[in-house]
């Protein structure tokens, strides 16, 4: 199951904890579209944590888009 | 991940050393930093408040707003965004100070203080991590202040960094205009706000800390809550060497002096340190960020941050004007029924601001 999130704009912790509600809903593979680096940090720890691996893909300047992955 | 690690126990580090050190050098007793208390001596030295002994342009605010934002440019983080409703900002920003003053302090000078031997401070620090938890709730049932938006002018973010460089114009030239009354600027001649490191010094300390700060996303309310979350101790590491160095420093400059009693700008209420600082860990939670964290926002270009910051600074003004602020004798009654009607705004703002 694949899911997208956009967490552009949103106050921290806020952008942790929509990502982990779509962990606990069993997402293999989440799109999160954002814009702060507090953010992006957060859900990279996030995703080490849940055996998520994190890959980058380009977005446009100022925002950052991650593809999380769930690992067998 | 090594070289991140480096980054917050070097900053861990740093601002326990200032911490310690600017005491030993001319600050007040355990307040090496605090973001409340010295956002109440600048909003006195500009006249918002007349507590004659709380007034001071405070060089560590200056410099950790100015850290902050250089640190953002260096970083390419400098990023002008608002709209996240700002007015609801303002007032949590003034509730959380008062709620700071109720306690007499930030969450980082409970660390300072508790550093200092102040076992009060340990009471006020549980308040702050029950609000934070309680303030979490609210989150998980869908509290939200809105998105915030990047602002078609980078103006805007430049509006913080110059107001804290008029600031330190004001401290060094300490303008006269009005020869019979005093003013623009008030400066205490009695403590806690006659006491002070030198300006350099506190200038330093504040630029360092809030560019260490800006770099490794230091926040209290956070520390908690990735614990809370996902057992991850990234940000708390950071306290904890704040801790441990301030503490084995307080030790070396004979400033360690365990108990409850005597200590330097605090009181031994349980029930209102607690409140005081649980008022401040819900108001951090539904902010975003503890007031430090605050702080270094605004000085990075969020324009919502700087409203919270602005709420801070009357909020200050309000407490002192009203009564609310605590003294070593304790809390006063104006400022116990403050924090109830801040508990209570606070809840209602948790509850309206929901997501459906």
């Amino acid at each position: 199951m694949s899911e997208s999130l956009d967490v552009r704009g949103l106050s921290c912790p806020l952008p942790v904890m929509k990502t982990k509600a779509v962990m606990d809903r069993g997402a293999a593979v989440i799109e999160i579209l954002g814009d702060t680096p507090a953010a992006r940090e957060n859900i990279a720890r996030l995703a080490a944590s849940r055996n998520y691996s994190v890959t980058e893909e380009e977005a446009p300047t100022g925002e950052w888009k991650l593809i999380l992955t769930l690992r067998r | 991940m090594k070289n991140k690690n480096a980054l917050i126990i070097l900053t861990g580090a740093t601002i326990g050393l200032f911490g310690a050190l600017l005491v030993k050098l001319g600050n007040p007793g355990n307040m090496g930093y605090c973001i409340a208390c010295f956002i109440r001596d600048i909003s006195g030295a500009v006249g918002l408040h007349r507590a004659a002994n709380v007034q001071y342009i405070r060089p560590e605010i200056i410099g950790l707003g100015l850290g902050a934002f250089v640190a953002s440019l260096t970083a390419k983080e400098f990023r002008v965004r608002e709209g996240s409703a700002p007015l609801i900002r303002f007032v949590l920003g003034a509730f959380m100070m008062i709620g700071a003053l109720v306690f007499l302090g930030c969450p980082l000078r409970g660390i300072l203080r508790l550093a200092g031997g102040d076992l009060n401070a340990l009471v006020g620090l549980l308040g702050f991590v029950a609000g934070v938890a309680f303030g979490t709730q609210f989150l998980k049932w869908g509290f939200n202040l809105g998105r915030a938006y990047p602002s078609k002018f980078q103006a805007g973010g430049y509006v913080l960094p110059l107001i804290l460089i008029g600031l330190l114009l004001l401290l060094l030239f300490k303008p006269v205009f009005n020869v019979q009354a005093g003013g623009p600027v008030f400066f205490s001649t009695a403590p806690p706000g006659s006491l002070h490191a030198p300006v350099l010094i506190s200038l330093a300390a504040g630029l360092m800390g809030g560019a260490l700060a800006q770099r490794t996303r230091l926040c209290l309310s956070g520390g908690f809550r990735d614990f809370f979350l996902v057992k991850d101790v990234y940000l708390l590491k950071g306290y904890g060497l704040i801790f441990l160095v301030a503490l084995i420093l307080n030790i070396i400059f004979g400033q360690f002096k365990p108990g409850f009693l005597n200590q330097p700008i605090a009181h031994t209420n349980f029930l209102w340190n607690f409140l005081g600082l649980f008022l401040v860990g819900l108001c951090a939670v539904l902010l975003g960020g503890c007031p430090l964290r605050q702080l270094i926002l605004a000085g990075e270009g969020d324009g919502d941050a700087g409203m919270a910051v602005l709420g801070m600074v009357a909020g200050a003004a309000l407490a002192h004007n009203f009564m609310l602020a605590s003294s070593p004798a304790g809390p006063t009654l104006y400022g116990q029924v403050a924090v109830i009607l801040g508990l209570i705004v606070a809840v209602v703002v948790g509850l309206v601001y929901r997501e459906v």
